[in-house]
């Protein structure tokens, strides 16, 4: 069993399919959806959470690309601009998902993107707006 | 009786090489074993650092003069205003100064070009005079084109700040970071143990005219800084419970490095600049041993609540506590997190501990020491005639 997460943008005409009923029945894969943002007539966008074996997510995946749905795992779509970092630590205030962490020991950051819940607070946290996430 | 060094001793054993330095927090584990006569007569020198977003910065600049020659009575650096009221070509950029349009971009981001070596667009208009004919010009500086560019900060390096938190139901912005609603995280600033003004309370060593490490360069204290409070209220440590002490700055820039001189934008608030700070201790006695051995279990620091007018205290931490992960506040568990750099602040204490052990970096005595028992006015507002 593997955890993955993915980011899904619909095209306008990709609304009114059942894909995640085909997810659960076809590929048995437990779906978590972790943000949803819908703007009917013209697109949509969606974090998932793909929980299955490793096969079957592939499968599940290559099933969406074959709807014409755009399906990308989410630390693709997270761009951190990690050299210019100071590790200030403005950004793990906001990250309730607990993706953006200090080291206890050497006090530097670290960014489990896995974690990411593409809350987007630490877009406009970060002083020096080293983070950029492509959801939309 | 124990040791007494001067800065002279202190000073020869540093050119030969024979000093022993270490960083603040270095010394703190130390002191977990040896007493403050030990440490006096085993340590010279203890680093204490910083590297947090200090508001109060800026730069002097002269522009040098054109031909023909402009008495700048406003000035723009990429947009940004800056200080036309000091001659001809001098001025003054505030790291805050923006451009209300362009509010994310600001004083501080100029100095940061300027020190990367970046061109910048100078614009600056006048009257005109007999000596100084022109009205306008426009043209690209840069850090080499430029006579002095001296860095000059009137309020940095807090002696402690607040925890900041927010108990109302909305998200606020604050040059805390950001605060969720319902105290759902709590952030802290100064790098504790390491913090230059926390080693020395009293300030027996560090006054005007102390050689610091600014910016990756050679610096001074040059003068107690803006709301210098030695009035705050102190725990048994001899440590105020919340921002007391300041110190104001100055420093070649030519000289400093983009490493330790960083630019910010705070959402919704507005332009900041992280500055690297970092102060020599000379552990002239028993008594400075024991104050450099301050850990952070010992230093503790208010809570405020940013949501609510006036700021009211809700609690008090130490940094230990900080530190961990969590704190309580009223029985509830809080998320912590630095919005100062610990990393970087260490960083600094180790290269000013290395340039002390090369003899490059001399202890200074201070020329004059701080003012005692000061406190702060707030602004009072009185009723203003209209002509």
């Amino acid at each position: 069993m593997i955890k993955k997460r993915y980011i899904l943008n619909f095209p306008p005409d990709s609304g009114d399919k059942p894909f995640s009923y085909h997810l659960v029945k076809d590929y048995d894969i437990r779906i978590n959806i972790l943000k949803a943002e819908v703007y009917p007539g013209k697109r949509g966008s969606l974090l998932l959470e793909l929980q299955g074996k490793k096969e079957n997510i592939e499968n599940g995946v290559e099933y969406l690309r074959k709807q014409n749905i755009v399906c990308e795992s989410l630390d693709k779509r997270i761009h951190f601009n990690e050299e210019k970092c100071i590790d200030c630590g403005n950004c793990t205030a906001v990250c309730f998902a607990g993706a953006l962490t200090m080291n206890h020991e050497t006090w530097k950051l670290e960014f489990d993107k896995s974690q990411c819940v593409v809350c987007e607070l630490c877009i406009p946290a970060c002083p020096l707006h080293l983070f950029e996430i492509d959801f939309r | 009786m124990s040791k007494i060094k001067t800065y002279e001793e202190i000073n020869r054993k540093l050119k030969s090489g024979e000093a022993v330095v270490l960083t603040a927090e270095e010394v703190a584990k130390m002191a977990k074993e040896a007493t403050p006569e030990e440490i006096a007569e085993k340590v010279d020198v203890v680093t204490t650092a910083t590297f947090g977003a200090m508001c109060s910065s800026g730069a002097i600049i002269n522009f040098g003069h054109a031909s023909p020659p402009i008495r700048m009575e406003k000035i723009r650096l990429n947009g940004v205003p800056c200080y036309e009221g000091l001659a001809a070509v001098d001025s003054y950029i505030g790291a805050t100064a923006c451009d209300p349009d362009n509010p994310s971009y600001g004083g501080a981001h100029v100095i940061q070009d300027l020190l990367e070596g970046k061109d910048v667009v100078l614009e600056a208009w006048a009257k005109g005079t007999d000596c100084y004919p022109r009205k306008h010009i426009k043209t690209k500086i840069n850090i080499e084109t430029i006579n002095e560019f001296v860095l000059f900060n009137p309020r940095n390096a807090y002696q402690n700040y607040n925890v900041a938190v927010n108990t109302t139901k909305r998200m606020i912005h604050t040059y805390m970071g950001t605060l969720l609603p319902n105290m759902r995280n709590a952030t802290y600033s100064t790098s504790g143990e390491l913090s230059p003004l926390l080693n020395d309370p009293e300030f027996r060593t560090i006054g005007i005219g102390t050689r610091i490490f600014l910016g990756g360069a050679q610096g001074f204290v040059v003068w107690p800084g803006t709301q210098f409070n030695t009035s705050k209220p102190k725990n048994e440590f001899g440590i105020p419970v919340s921002n007391a002490a300041t110190i104001a700055v100055m420093g070649n820039l030519k000289e400093m490095s983009p490493d330790y001189i960083q630019a910010a934008y705070f959402e919704k608030y507005g332009v900041s600049l992280f500055v690297g700070i970092g102060i020599p201790i000379p552990i002239l006695d028993a008594d400075m041993a024991k104050r450099v051995s301050i850990n952070n279990s010992q230093i503790e620091t208010s809570v405020l609540d940013y949501g609510s007018p006036g700021t009211p205290k809700l609690g008090q931490v130490t940094y230990e506590e900080l530190r961990s992960g969590f704190i309580k506040i009223d029985g509830k568990k809080v998320r912590t997190a630095p919005v100062s750099s610990l990393a970087k602040a260490r960083k600094i204490a180790d290269e000013l501990k290395d340039w002390l052990l090369k003899g490059e970096f001399e202890v200074t005595k201070p020329i004059q020491i701080f003012p005692k028992n000061t406190a702060l006015k707030g602004l009072k507002e009185t009723e203003v005639d209209n002509d």
